[in-house]
């Protein structure tokens, strides 16, 4: 059964509309990131689901329970802001326990609990401070704590590593997960970071113009995307988007980049005769030095090693500047000058110009 | 700053002690009239020095005012008494509306909350002259003249827009956030109100009750047309020491430091609520 079920949420301020006709269904247990850019309307989602903001139109069921009317406080879900929002003027303790105070746990029970959860999370040292004397990374941990303490079925994070520091974003990266299973609790997961979403989540939901443009595994967001918005979103660099005019040719599609050329394959047929913009991620471009078959001729501008690969800033013979990353730093002799592009055309997506959806290629 | 200079640490010496100087000179010229008679207040030139005497401060509490022109009954400690309930009853009435309303204009967008709030505090734009007449008349009507409840009444004038205002700004600065926070852990609207916007408020909220304390404190001319002599407060009050056989320096100096130590007592007892920063580092971001 689905514990988190939205059903056609729309949301709008008199600036404009923010949700619009949002569904998605999130299974026991799981874990689903929502990810999408700034101003996309992700925490107000998760704010509608707590409850502290009124929807439209549309409904939202927790635990197979209708709470589209339901105050906040009877949800029952457990929340982390962004912001990290913990009571200035109780203990660590007081604030991790708050959720167990107000379901009129015994002291001993609340004591465990949180006693519990803190040493989960390392702050057991804390739990006396108040939170101005807390470090930031104390801070998440106990807004973290805080959300976890009551065993809620549901858990919402708002972006909840968004104001630690690098090293601390890291580590929770890698912790999370795992936290989150073991509390066996079914995770809403806002980001805007595609790495923290594809390292936490079981699935991905791109959230993009009020809408979820695609709601996948980590995986097959990155590989096989829906639409052009979605595809940009992943990966650093950001995929290159070349336009072309690809035509039936002789054994496929063919098109021409640069003056050159290009097989496209039979995966591109769909491309024929349209205005298409070929998704080229910089890792499935290889660039070599002679020409070869199906390549086209390029500028390298700059080269910039970054230790587990080599980011090559290069320029088409149209004057587009696009990137391709080499794994490894092994190539010590790549220098700025003309080389040749060459791609897998099973990895190169086709988006239709106009309206961004895929036409062609990938998985 | 530490790299201060000898000369200027000096220099900020002098001209905080001048300004100190500047504004504590009074009250302590009063301080010490208050031991005089009124025949050392007006010596010429003044002095430093005299015998100190209590006879302003007994005549004060006795009631008894010994002039030259004989005997006159005083009723100053009346007075204290009345300026203490009306303006402690004031605050604490205006603190129990003002607060909640403030809360609501500070979280709630309803129709016309801007223009309410604003109607509020016109109140204190309209000089109070221009009010007590009408007011005097309707007040006649009903039956309030010349009681506490129809003063009290009056004083939310003074205290409440001012409470509301106030507040109302302190619990702007309360990120919503720790209030959702709050309900969502499971705690209802008034849990979520009396236990985190209140206490977070609670410097906003002692320094708005201060100075409507001090604003109803030192009031003159509401208590001067409604009221009678048994409900005037000390302003009102401190009339009687302008007598036909002179005015009581003496008496006045007397009155005011005794009139003065109430407000005092409870600015220090505030000062403590008024720490700022209590919500520091709560939220980042």
């Amino acid at each position: 059964m689905a514990q988190i079920e939205l059903r056609s949420l729309a949301k709008s301020y008199k600036t404009g509309k923010v949700l619009d006709g949002l569904s998605l269904s999130v299974d026991e247990g799981e874990i689903v990131c929502v990810f999408g850019p700034s101003g996309a309307g992700k925490t107000v989602l998760l704010r509608l689901i707590a409850g502290v903001e009124e929807l439209d139109a549309g409904s939202i069921f927790l635990e197979g329970r209708d709470v589209t009317e339901a105050p906040p406080e009877t949800r029952g879900v457990g929340i982390a802001f962004q912001n990290f929002a913990l009571f200035p003027h109780m203990s660590a303790f007081d604030n991790i326990g708050s959720a167990l105070t107000a379901r009129g746990a015994s002291k001993a029970t609340i004591k465990a609990k949180v006693e519990k959860v803190a040493s989960l999370l390392k702050i057991s040292h804390v739990l006396g401070h108040a939170p101005r004397e807390l470090s930031n990374g104390q801070k998440q941990r106990t807004a973290l704590a805080r959300a976890l303490a009551a065993d809620p079925k549901i858990v919402l994070l708002d972006d909840p590593l968004r104001n630690v520091d690098a090293k601390l974003r890291y580590e929770m990266r890698l912790e999370l997960p795992s936290l989150l299973r073991a509390s066996g609790a079914t995770v809403l997961y806002v980001t805007q970071d595609y790495k923290e979403a594809m390292a936490i989540g079981d699935r991905i939901a791109v959230l993009l113009d009020g809408r979820f443009e695609q709601i996948a595994k980590p995986s097959a967001i990155y590989r096989d995307p829906t639409s052009m918005g979605v595809a940009r979103l992943f990966g650093d660099p950001t995929i290159n988007l070349i336009p072309i005019r690809p035509r039936a040719g002789d054994g496929g599609t063919l098109c021409e980049i640069g003056g050159a050329t290009v097989a496209l394959g039979a995966s591109h047929a769909a491309a024929a005769g349209r205005a298409v913009l070929l998704g080229l991620r910089p890792e499935a471009l290889q660039v070599t030095d002679a020409a070869g078959a199906d390549g086209f001729p390029v500028e390298v501008i700059a080269v910039t090693p970054l230790n587990e690969k080599t980011v090559l800033l290069m320029r088409t013979p149209e004057g587009q500047e696009i990137f391709a990353s080499e794994a490894g730093v092994e190539n010590e002799a790549r220098r700025p000058g003309p080389a040749f592009a060459h791609f897998d055309p099973a990895r190169a997506l086709a988006f239709d110009e106009a309206s961004g959806t895929r036409i062609g290629g990938g998985a | 700053m530490e790299h201060t200079s000898l000369l200027e640490r000096i220099l900020r010496g002098v001209a905080v002690s001048a300004i100190l100087a500047f504004f504590l000179f009074p009250i302590f010229w009063i301080f010490l009239m208050s031991f005089q008679t009124n025949e050392q207040v007006l010596r010429i030139p003044p002095s430093l020095f005299f015998e100190p005497t209590t006879i302003n401060y007994t005549s004060l509490i006795t009631g008894k005012l010994q002039t030259a022109a004989g005997s006159l009954d005083l009723a100053f400690m009346q007075n204290l008494w009345n300026s203490v309930l009306l303006s402690t009853c004031s605050v604490a009435l205006a603190l129990l509306l003002g607060v909640p309303a403030a809360y609501a204009f500070a979280r709630f967008k309803f129709p016309l909350s801007e223009d309410i709030a604003f109607t509020l505090l016109s109140f204190r734009f309209a000089p109070p002259l221009l009010v007590l007449l009408p007011l005097a008349l309707y007040f006649q009507d009903i039956g309030l003249n010349d009681t506490y409840i129809g003063l009290i009444w009056i004083y939310q004038l003074i205290a409440l827009p001012l409470i509301l205002w106030i507040v109302r700004g302190y619990f702007e600065d309360i990120s919503p956030d720790i209030e959702y926070a709050y309900r969502i852990a499971g705690h209802s609207w008034l849990q979520t109100f009396t236990r985190i916007a209140i206490p977070l408020a609670r410097p906003g909220i002692a320094a708005a009750g201060l100075l409507a304390f001090i604003f109803c404190w030192n009031n003159f001319v509401f208590a001067l047309i409604l009221a009678s002599a048994d409900k005037q407060p000390v302003t009102v009050g401190a009339l009687a020491f302008v007598t036909a056989s002179g005015i009581q320096y003496g008496q006045i100096a007397a009155a005011i430091v005794l009139s003065v130590t109430p407000t005092l007592a409870l600015a220090l007892y505030a000062q403590r609520y008024l720490v700022e920063g209590l919500s520091l580092g709560a939220v980042k971001g």
